[in-house]
């Protein structure tokens, strides 16, 4: 049984994580499920510069990446796009961290490893209304 | 190191390969360095720790191990780039698992990946190593935490 209801439309996604596998595993798992990737980026800079380019309704966003990492990537689109949706999916599991990225802006938390049940039941939660 | 803080390293790699689609993962009994040579693989993910905890994790798997893991993941691309990748990201997950644990002050870094047998531990002085073998599937790979606290 499904957790969350499966959303009304197809939203437009950016993964942000500095492993290609597992940015390629957010892309499977999302694209069959009313999620399409428009935009992918290794860190936090890249991850800005796609923002701008390609204006994405939501995003997965790992926490530790090299040159800017997604605590002050998350502050940074924030700022850009108050209403943005931000699914932080990172292996750091404290609570501590999940707070301030919470505070920071993100909507949701997903802790690595994870299923391709529960990102998908983690990006239907974000996009209910 | 504490057998409590060894058991959240045992329990982050136990974690991380029931994630998989292949749940069948045991570790043997963890043993010092210092007494028996760990036995490394042909790719090695490291993680360097800083702040209260001091030192690195290794994971350190073969590359049948590897490439078996990459298309469990559902990743038909098995090239050495994404090995590495991937033996990169194990370390990362397992270290970064450990924070619900040690909490945030156990500040980690992003991996550094090495292809081929590395022959030494690279960690602070006077700090013991624990090795911790992991057996999936039909393939061994080793964790290797040395921490001082």
């Amino acid at each position: 049984m499904e957790r969350f209801n499966k959303p009304k439309r197809i939203y437009s996604m950016m993964v942000v994580d500095d492993s290609s596998v597992i940015r390629r595993k957010i892309e499977r798992a999302a694209e069959g499920a009313f999620f399409r990737v428009v935009a992918t980026a290794g860190c936090g800079k890249e991850a800005l510069i796609a923002f701008d380019k390609f204006h994405p309704e939501l995003v997965t966003m790992d926490i530790t990446m090299p040159h800017m990492d997604g605590i002050a990537c998350i502050e940074r689109l924030i700022a850009k796009e108050a209403d943005l949706r931000i699914l932080v999916v990172s292996a750091l599991a404290d609570k501590a961290t999940g707070i301030e990225a919470l505070e920071k802006g993100a909507r949701g938390f997903l802790s690595k490893p994870f299923t391709q049940k529960q990102l998908n039941d983690a990006l239907c939660e974000l996009v209910e209304d | 190191m504490t057998e409590e803080a060894l058991q959240v390293f045992i329990e982050g790699v136990l974690n991380y390969f029931r994630h998989t689609a292949d749940k069948g993962v045991k570790v043997g009994s963890p043993y010092l360095a210092e007494d028996i040579e760990p036995i490394m693989h042909d790719f090695t993910g490291i993680i360097g720790v800083s702040g209260p905890y001091r030192g690195s994790v290794y994971f350190s798997a073969p590359k049948l191990l590897l490439t078996h893991l990459l298309l469990a993941l559902g990743e038909v691309d098995t090239s050495a780039e994404n090995i590495l990748d991937l033996v990169g990201e194990v370390a990362n997950t397992i270290s970064g698992n450990a924070r619900k644990s040690f909490g945030r002050e156990f500040l980690i870094s992003v991996p550094v990946m090495i292809e081929g047998v590395i022959d030494k531990l690279y960690t602070p002085k006077h700090t013991r190593c624990f090795v911790i073998p992991v057996y999936w599937k039909s393939y061994a790979a080793t964790v290797v935490v040395c921490l001082e606290h």
